[in-house]
C-alpha cells in the first residue's frame, strides 16, 4: 500500500498531511497562505520532496479553497466535511458530534444513525476570521485576546448571528469602559452561541464531542467557552492533538480510493497549474497614469483650514473631541478655525486614557499663552468623556459633521462620513440635517474592514490601499457585508486575482456599499451638488477616487477629513461664547483616576448592562442605562402608548368573566397575539377557560427555545415564539392555542388584509420543530376572523370537536369576543387622543412610532419607547391614528393589515405640525423592504422627516440615540427657520 | 409614435397602437415553457422577446433600482428588464414590459409595483408595464388574454413540463452531447406549428402529442450506469431560473448527478386549489369554489395523461397533485398557501418517496414563506426519513457560487455514501416512514 497525502486548502491556511500504511502521521504542516494557495501548497510539498521523491503516493485535495486548485491541477477532490468525518471515524469511532471551526467556516457533524452535516449558511459567516477581526478591533493579537478571555468576570451578550453584528455590540462596551477581559470572553461566547444556535437546528449536541480546526486548536479561551456552554466533562470534550489539520488527515484517508502516482508527478501537476488563470470579473482601473493622480491630489489638497501655530499663538482657543468608535480625534482651534493642535489615533479600547494623555499634552503646549474657553465632545464615547473631563457641551455626531463641512463648503447639501466602524450620510436641506442614513449593522464594513483584510494578506493599511491605485483590473466584489466579502475575495483569490486588483476592488466595494446599500442612490443628483466627504476612510485615495468615479462627479475632501467630527465640535464649543470652560484644569488632571465596573441593572425587566465609571473625587458616571432610575432619580413618565398597550395586553390573563372550569388554555404572547389577544381572551374566558399567557419575553426565554429554531435568518420576534411555547408546556396548560392566520382583520384601508407569511404560518413551524409540544395539545387550526358569521360557524364546530363545547355557547362567546376586541380598539384610539391633547397642552412634540403590534414587546424594542420619552416626546402608535385616514391607492401593493396602518398613520402625520414618525423595523423582516421606501415617500413628500430604527436581538442603543438626537436637532433647526 | 395614455389611477396603459409598434420584453424563468409562451404571443400579433441575458450587469441594475433587502428574484427579474432596456439594443420609446402578477400574502406580489418604481427611478416611467394574470387585474386596451389564448398557454405549460421532465431523464446519459437539447427544439417547433393551426388543443390530441414527445426522447441513444438523482425544489423563480440559481442544473450534471426538477403543473393546480380551500376555511361563494373545481379537475386530467404517457414510455413519472396532497398530511395544513406553500414540502416528500432522497432546497436569502415550508420542515423530514439528504441553499447577490457549490458537493458526497451503503435500505426507508 502506498503513502497517502491529504492537502487541506482552507480560506486562510494550507494543511498538508502524510500518512503511512498504518495511518501513522509521517508529516503534518499548518501554514497561512495569504491568498497564495497554490504556491503555499507547492512550497510545502517541496520541503518534503527529499523524503518522498520516487515513491508512489495517493494524493487528494480538500478544503473550501481547494476545489479550484484541484480542478486546475487535475487532482482528485473530496469535500472537506466528508473528509473530516472520515478522519473522526478512524480515530474516535464512538464520537457523537464534531464541532469544527475554520477561518471562515463553522461546521457541526452529527454521527450516530445517518451522518448529518451542517455548515454555516451564507449569513452566519466568519469564525476564525471573525476572531481576527475582533482582535484587530481591540488592538490586541489573537493570542493576547485568548489570554485576556481566561481572566473574565462577566460575559456580555453579543449578537451571535454574524460577525458584523457582534462588532457593533462590542464597540459601545469598549467605549463605555467595559473590561477587555470580559469583552474577550464575550467574543468567544458569541462564537459558541453562533455555532450552537445556528447549526444545531433542533438536534441536541450531546455525548462525546470532538473539537477541530485552527481556532479551537490554538485558543484555550474559546475551548473553555464551548466546554462551559455545553456542560461537557473531560471524557466528552475531545481536543485531538492534530485537531488543526484533521480535514487533511481525512483527505489522506480518503485518498486510499484513488489512483497512485509518483510524488513528483503530483508536485508537477500542482506547480504547472499555478499559472493557469481563469477569468475574474473586473472593473476599470482607478488611475491609469501618474499625471491623473497628481492632478487629483492637487485638487483635494486645496481644501484645508487656515494656518495656525501653537508655539506662537496667544489668545483664546476651543477644544473639540470626537470619541469615535475605534479612534479618538481631537482638535484645538482659533476663532477663525485655524488648527492649533490635532490628534487622531486608535482609542485602543480605552478612550478615557487617550483623552487624558492628550489633554495633558495640550495644556503643556498651551502654557500661559492660550486659554481654552470651551470644550465640546461628540461621538460614541460622548457621555463618558463629557462626564470624565467636564466638557461644556455634548453634541450628536451628525451636527458636528455638518458644522465642520459648512466651514469648507457653505453650500454643502450632502455629507458622507465613512469612519472605521460606521458610515453616516445625510442631506442638508434648508440649512438643517435631514434624511440621515446610517449603515445598518449588516453593511457596516467600512474602514476597519479594509484594515482587517490588509492584515490578513500581510500588509499595513496604507501600503495595501496604495497598491490598488494603479491596479489594471480591479476585482468586482459586489456590495455586501463583510462576511460575504470574505467569500468574494476568496473566490477572486481562487481565480488568481492579484493583490493589487483585490485592494482596488475592496476600495470600490466600500463605495458601492455606501452608495447602493446605505444611501441607495441611483444617480449623483440623488445625493446633491455639493458633496463633502469625510471620515478617516476617505483619506484613502483609492476609496475617494472610487467614490468620484461611481458618482461621476467631483467632491470635496478636506485635508482634515479624518478630524471633521472633532473640528465641528470645536466650532460648536466656540459658538457657545463662554467666558470660562468647565473642562478639568491642568492641575486637576494630575489626580485624575478612572475605573469601570460592569453591573446589570435590576430595576426593571430591561436588565440594562450598565457600566459604572468611577472618577477621582467620588465623581461617578453610569452608562448603558435607558432611563434615569439607576441614576437614583425617579423615572419621569411621559405619555407612552406603547407602554399603555403592553400593560393592557399583559393584564388579559386568568378567568375573566368566566369561572375557568373548562381548563387552562395557554396563549403564546408573541407575533399577532399582540393584535388578536383581546379577542381570544374574551372568547376563551366566556367559555369558562382560564387563559394562561406565556411569560414576558426576555433574553432567557429566547435562549430557552433557541436550539429549536430551524432558520437563523428569520426575524427575532418569530424566534422568540420558541421560548414562549416551551414556557407554556412547562406551565402545564391543558392546551396551547395558536391558530394559523393567512388573513387578519380587514380594516378597509388596504388592498387586502394578509398577515406576512411568517406571522401566518409560524404555528405550523413550531408544531414540527419543538419536540416538547408533543407533551401538550397544540392547537394550530386555520382561522379567519374577518368574516364574523363564517368564523362563528367554523369555530363552533371546532370547539365542539376539541372540547365538547355546545355550539350555541361558542357562538355567543364569539359575539362577545368581537365586542371586546372593538372596545379594545376604541380605548386605544381614545387614549391616543388624550395623549395627543396632553402633548398639545404642554407643547411637547409627538412621536408616532410605526411598526407591528408586537414591536411593543420590550425585549423586541429594547426599551426604545423609554428612550424616546426620555428626550421629551409624547409617544403614540400607528394603530391609534390609522383610522383617521381613508383608503388611498399606494404605489406598492398594500396588502397586509398591519403594514396598511403605517401608511395611513404616516399620511395623517403629514397633516399635523407637531408630529414626526419613527418607523421600527426588525432585521430580517421581508415586508419592510417594501414598506420602508413607501413610508419615506409618504413622509418626505408631506414635508416630514423620515427616521427608521432597525431592531435586532441585541440592543445597540448608540445608533438609536444618534438617530433620535439628529431628529431632534433637525426638528429644532426647522423650528428656528420658521 | 404611440401616445401615452393613462387610466384614472395614473397607470400608464398599453394601447392598441402600442401593440403594433412596441416590442414586449419578458423575463426568463423556465427556458422551455417561457419560450413557448413568447412564440404563442407572437402569433397573437405581439412583438415579444424573451430575455436570455445573464451576467453581473443584471444584478447591478437590480441593486441600483430595487430596495436591496427585497427578495433576490425581484432584484433579478427587474434587473434583467431594466438592463435590457438600457442596453441600447431597443428603442426605449418602443418597448413594453411583460411581468406576471400573482397576488397572495408573499411580498413577491409586489413585483409589478416595484418594477414601476424602478422604472421611475431610472427615468423610464414612459415604458408601459403589462400585467399577465388570470385574475382580471390591471386591464390594458392593447393586451387582452382571450380564452383561446389562455387555453393555449395552459397547454404550452403542460407540454413544457413533459418535455422538461423527460429530457431531464435522458440528458445525463445521452451518447451524443447536445442531442437532448436539439430534440427539445424540434418538439417545441412541432407543437407550436400545430397549435397555430388550431391543433393539439384538445385532451385527445394532447394525449397523442404526449406520446410522440415521450417517444422522441426515448429514441435518443443513452449509455452508462444510473447516476445519483438530485431533486431540486424551492421558491419558484430560484428553483427554475438558471440566472437565479447560478446554473444549478448544469452544475449538478457536471458533478455526474441527474437533476430531478418537479414541474409547473402542480403549482398551477395548487394556485387554483388555494381558492377552493379559502372558501372551505373562511367561507365565501359556493359558485366560486365550483368554478375553480372545474378548472382544477381539467388540469388534473391533463396531468394524469402526462403521467401515463411518461410511464408508458418507460420514464419515471411524477406523482399526481392528489398524491402530493396526501403526503403533506401531518406536516402542513391546506391553508398554507403563500409562496409555494405546502406544495414545496410535498414535493420534497414526493421526491423522497420516489427514491430521490437527495434534495437541494433553493430559496432567495431571507425568503419569508421558505422559513416555514422549506427550512422549517427539514427537521421533521429528517426525523421521519433518516436517509433523506436535504441541503438548503440561499441565493442572493452576495452569495458566492463557490460557497453554494461547496455545500451541494457535501450533499453529493453524502448521497454517494448513501448509495454505497445500499440503495435497498434507502428505498425501503422511503416507503415506510420512521415512526409509522
Amino acid at each position: 500500500m502506498s503513502l497517502r497525502i491529504g492537502i487541506d486548502i482552507g480560506s486562510t491556511t494550507v494543511k498538508v498531511v502524510v500518512l503511512d500504511e498504518h495511518n501513522k502521521l509521517l508529516f503534518r504542516s499548518y501554514e497561512r497562505h495569504y491568498s497564495k494557495t497554490r504556491e503555499r501548497a507547492c512550497e510545502t510539498l517541496h520541503s518534503i520532496e527529499d523524503r518522498f521523491r520516487g515513491q508512489q503516493v495517493k494524493l487528494v485535495i480538500t478544503g473550501s479553497a481547494g476545489l479550484g486548485v484541484a480542478k486546475a491541477a487535475g487532482i482528485d477532490f473530496v469535500q472537506e466535511v466528508y473528509a473530516t468525518a472520515a478522519a473522526v471515524r478512524e480515530y474516535y469511532p464512538d464520537t457523537d458530534a464534531v464541532i469544527e471551526l475554520g477561518g471562515e467556516d463553522a461546521k457541526i457533524i452529527f454521527f450516530g444513525g445517518a451522518l448529518e452535516e451542517r455548515m454555516n449558511g451564507s449569513c452566519a459567516g466568519g469564525t476564525g476570521a471573525f476572531i481576527d477581526q475582533m482582535a484587530t478591533l481591540m488592538n490586541v493579537g489573537v493570542d493576547e485576546l485568548d489570554r485576556l478571555s481566561l481572566k473574565h468576570e462577566k460575559i456580555y451578550p453579543i449578537a451571535s448571528r454574524c460577525g458584523v453584528f457582534a462588532k457593533s455590540d462590542i464597540q459601545p462596551i469598549l467605549n463605555q469602559g467595559g473590561r477587555k477581559e470580559d469583552v474577550a470572553a464575550s467574543i468567544f461566547q458569541a462564537v459558541v452561541d453562533q455555532t450552537v444556535a445556528g447549526l444545531t437546528q433542533g438536534r441536541e449536541l450531546k455525548g462525546k464531542i470532538v473539537f477541530l480546526g485552527g481556532p479551537l486548536h490554538f485558543l484555550m479561551g474559546l475551548r473553555e467557552r464551548f466546554v462551559d456552554t455545553l456542560k461537557l466533562d473531560k471524557e466528552h470534550a475531545i481536543f485531538p492533538e492534530d485537531g488543526d489539520c484533521f480535514a487533511g488527515i481525512g483527505a489522506a484517508l480518503c485518498a486510499g480510493e484513488y489512483q497512485p502516482r509518483p510524488f513528483e508527478e503530483f508536485l508537477r501537476l500542482l506547480e504547472e497549474s499555478v499559472d493557469a488563470k481563469t477569468t475574474v470579473d473586473s472593473m476599470p482601473p482607478l488611475f491609469t497614469q501618474q499625471k491623473e493622480y497628481d492632478e487629483f491630489l492637487r485638487r483635494h489638497n486645496a481644501n484645508h483650514p487656515p494656518e495656525a501655530d501653537i508655539q506662537t499663538y496667544k489668545g483664546p482657543a476651543w477644544l473639540g473631541i470626537d470619541a469615535g468608535s475605534t479612534t479618538t480625534k481631537m482638535a484645538l482651534i482659533k476663532a477663525d478655525g485655524g488648527l492649533l493642535y490635532t490628534y487622531y489615533h486608535s482609542n485602543e479600547g480605552n478612550p478615557v486614557a487617550v483623552v487624558l494623555e492628550q489633554l495633558k499634552e495640550i495644556y503643556k503646549r498651551c502654557g500661559q499663552r492660550i486659554t481654552i474657553k470651551g470644550a465640546a465632545v461628540t461621538g460614541y464615547g460622548e457621555d463618558l468623556i463629557k462626564n470624565a473631563f467636564g466638557c461644556d457641551l455634548g453634541l450628536v455626531e451628525t451636527v458636528a459633521h455638518f458644522n465642520a463641512a459648512r466651514h469648507f463648503n457653505p453650500d454643502v447639501d450632502f455629507i458622507i462620513d465613512i469612519g472605521g466602524q460606521d458610515m453616516k450620510c445625510f442631506k442638508i436641506r434648508n440649512g438643517a440635517v435631514d434624511s440621515i442614513m446610517l449603515n445598518e449593522a449588516c453593511s457596516s464594513g467600512c474602514g476597519s474592514f479594509i484594515e482587517t483584510f490588509a492584515k490578513a494578506l500581510g500588509y499595513d493599511i496604507a501600503s495595501f490601499s496604495k497598491l490598488g491605485l494603479f491596479a489594471p483590473h480591479p476585482v468586482n466584489l459586489g456590495s455586501r457585508c463583510t462576511v460575504f466579502m470574505n467569500s468574494s475575495v476568496k473566490q477572486a483569490q481562487k481565480d488568481g486575482a492579484s493583490v493589487e486588483d483585490i485592494s482596488a476592488g475592496l476600495s470600490i466595494s466600500i463605495v458601492k456599499n455606501a452608495v447602493y446599500k446605505v444611501i441607495r442612490a441611483t444617480s449623483a443628483d440623488d445625493l446633491g451638488k455639493h458633496i463633502v466627504v469625510q471620515g478617516g476612510t476617505f483619506l484613502n485615495d483609492a476609496v475617494l477616487r472610487a467614490f468620484e468615479q461611481e458618482l461621476g462627479r467631483n467632491v470635496t475632501r478636506p485635508t482634515i477629513a479624518g478630524l471633521m467630527g472633532a473640528f465641528g465640535a470645536a466650532l460648536a464649543a466656540r459658538d457657545l461664547h463662554l467666558e470660562h470652560s468647565g473642562l478639568l484644569r491642568e492641575q486637576d488632571l494630575a489626580s485624575f483616576t478612572h475605573t469601570a465596573k460592569p453591573v446589570t441593572c435590576g430595576l426593571c425587566t430591561n436588565h440594562c448592562s450598565l457600566t459604572v465609571n468611577q472618577f477621582d473625587g467620588g465623581r461617578k458616571f453610569i452608562s448603558g442605562n435607558r432611563c434615569s432610575r439607576p441614576l437614583g432619580k425617579e423615572k419621569v413618565q411621559l405619555p407612552d402608548l406603547m407602554q399603555y398597550k403592553y400593560k393592557k395586553l399583559r393584564a388579559m390573563e386568568g378567568v375573566g368573566e368566566g369561572d375557568g372550569s373548562r381548563g387552562r388554555i395557554g396563549i403564546p404572547f408573541g407575533l399577532n397575539m399582540y393584535e388578536n389577544l383581546p379577542f381570544w381572551f374574551e372568547f376563551f374566558t366566556r367559555l369558562n377557560f382560564e387563559v394562561v399567557l406565556s411569560p414576558e419575553s426576555s433574553r432567557m426565554l429566547y435562549l430557552k427555545g433557541q436550539r429549536t429554531i430551524p432558520s437563523d435568518t428569520v426575524c427575532y420576534p418569530a424566534k422568540l415564539l420558541h421560548g414562549h411555547v416551551e414556557a407554556l408546556v412547562e406551565a402545564g396548560v391543558d392546551a396551547i392555542w395558536y391558530p394559523c392566520m393567512s388573513y387578519n382583520n380587514d380594516e378597509g384601508i388596504g388592498d387586502n388584509h394578509y398577515n406576512c407569511p411568517v406571522v401566518a404560518y409560524y404555528p405550523e413551524l413550531l408544531a414540527v420543530n419543538v419536540p416538547n409540544l408533543k407533551k401538550t395539545r397544540f392547537l394550530d387550526p386555520y382561522v379567519g376572523l374577518w368574516r364574523h358569521k363564517d368564523f362563528a360557524k367554523r369555530i363552533a364546530v371546532l370547539m365542539e370537536q376539541e372540547f365538547g363545547v355546545p355550539k350555541r355557547e361558542t357562538r355567543k362567546a364569539v359575539k362577545l369576543a368581537y365586542d371586546a376586541y372593538e372596545r379594545y380598539v376604541n380605548v386605544l384610539r381614545e387614549t391616543g387622543k388624550e395623549y395627543i391633547e396632553y402633548a398639545r397642552a404642554y407643547q411637547m412634540p409627538i412621536i408616532v412610532v410605526c411598526g407591528r403590534p408586537y414591536h411593543i414587546d420590550p425585549e423586541i424594542n429594547h426599551g426604545i419607547n423609554d428612550l424616546i420619552t426620555s428626550f421629551g416626546f409624547v409617544l403614540v402608535t400607528e394603530d391609534a391614528l390609522s383610522y383617521l385616514e381613508d383608503y388611498a391607492p399606494r404605489k406598492v401593493l398594500n396588502q397586509w393589515t398591519f403594514q396598511a396602518r403605517m401608511y395611513n398613520a404616516a399620511r395623517y402625520v403629514c397633516t399635523q405640525n407637531d408630529m414626526q414618525v419613527i418607523q421600527l423595523v426588525s432585521f430580517g423582516c421581508g415586508t419592510d423592504a417594501i414598506t420602508t421606501d413607501e413610508m419615506r415617500d409618504i413622509l418626505e413628500s408631506g414635508g416630514k422627516l423620515y427616521t427608521q430604527l432597525k431592531i435586532d436581538d441585541i440592543s445597540n442603543l448608540g445608533a438609536v440615540t444618534i438617530r433620535i438626537r439628529s431628529l431632534m436637532a433637525a426638528i429644532d433647526a426647522r423650528k428656528q427657520q420658521k | 409614435m404611440a401616445e401615452l395614455v393613462y387610466d384614472n389611477t395614473g397607470r400608464l396603459l398599453f394601447t392598441e397602437e402600442m401593440k403594433k409598434e412596441y416590442t414586449l420584453l419578458m423575463p426568463q424563468m423556465l427556458p422551455v415553457h417561457f419560450a413557448m409562451m413568447a412564440r404563442l404571443l407572437e402569433n397573437e400579433g405581439y412583438k415579444v422577446e424573451m430575455l436570455n441575458t445573464s451576467g453581473k450587469s443584471i444584478v447591478e441594475a437590480g441593486q441600483k433600482y430595487v430596495h436591496n433587502d427585497t427578495c433576490y428574484p425581484a432584484l433579478l427579474v427587474i434587473g434583467q428588464l431594466i438592463d435590457a432596456i438600457q442596453s441600447g439594443k431597443y428603442d426605449v420609446h418602443k418597448v413594453g414590459l411583460l411581468i406576471t402578477q400573482t397576488g397572495g400574502g408573499c411580498r413577491a406580489s409586489n413585483y409589478i409595483h416595484l418594477l414601476r418604481k424602478a422604472l421611475k427611478k431610472a427615468g423610464l416611467e414612459f415604458v408601459p408595464v403589462v400585467s399577465v394574470n388570470l385574475s382580471g387585474l390591471e386591464k390594458n386596451p392593447g393586451f387582452k388574454l382571450t380564452l383561446p389564448f389562455v387555453r393555449k398557454a395552459v397547454f404550452a405549460m403542460m407540454y413544457g413540463d413533459i418535455i422538461v421532465q423527460t429530457s431531464n431523464q435522458v440528458r445525463p446519459y445521452e451518447v451524443t452531447p447536445g442531442q437532448t437539447d436539439e430534440t427539445i427544439e424540434t418538439c417545441m417547433q412541432r407543437l407550436l406549428d400545430e397549435m397555430n393551426q388550431g391543433k393539439g388543443l384538445s385532451l385527445p390530441t394532447m394525449k397523442e402529442n404526449f406520446r410522440w414527445i415521450v417517444q422522441a426522447f426515448r429514441d435518443i441513444p443513452v449509455q452508462g450506469e444510473p447516476k445519483v438523482r438530485v431533486g431540486v425544489v424551492g421558491e419558484i423563480y430560484i428553483k427554475y431560473s438558471p440566472l437565479g440559481n447560478n446554473n444549478l442544473e448544469q452544475f449538478l450534471l457536471s458533478e455526474g448527478a441527474e437533476p430531478v426538477v418537479p414541474g409547473l403543473t402542480d403549482f398551477i393546480i395548487f394556485k387554483i386549489n388555494n381558492r377552493e380551500v379559502d372558501v372551505d376555511l373562511y367561507g365565501g361563494k359556493w359558485i366560486k369554489k365550483q368554478a375553480c373545481r372545474i378548472f382544477e379537475d381539467y388540469v388534473k386530467k391533463c396531468q394524469r395523461a402526462m403521467i401515463e404517457a411518461m410511464k408508458e414510455g418507460g420514464f419515471r413519472a411524477p406523482g399526481t397533485f392528489d398524491d402530493l396532497h396526501r403526503l403533506i398530511k401531518g406536516y402542513l395544513g391546506d391553508g398554507n398557501k403563500m409562496g409555494e406553500g405546502w406544495l414545496l414540502t410535498a414535493e420534497m416528500l414526493e421526491l423522497i418517496h420516489s427514491g430521490t432522497p437527495n434534495i437541494v432546497c433553493t430559496q432567495p436569502f431571507g425568503c419569508l414563506p421558505n422559513h416555514i415550508v422549506g427550512k422549517g420542515m427539514i427537521r421533521k423530514l429528517k426525523d421521519d426519513y433518516p436517509f433523506s439528504n436535504i441541503v438548503a441553499i440561499d441565493y442572493d447577490p452576495g452569495a458566492t457560487k463557490i460557497n453554494q457549490e461547496n455545500r451541494i458537493k457535501l450533499m453529493l458526497a453524502n448521497a454517494r455514501e448513501l448509495a454505497r451503503e445500499g440503495h435497498a435500505a434507502q428505498e425501503e426507508a422511503a416507503h415506510t416512514p420512521a415512526g409509522v
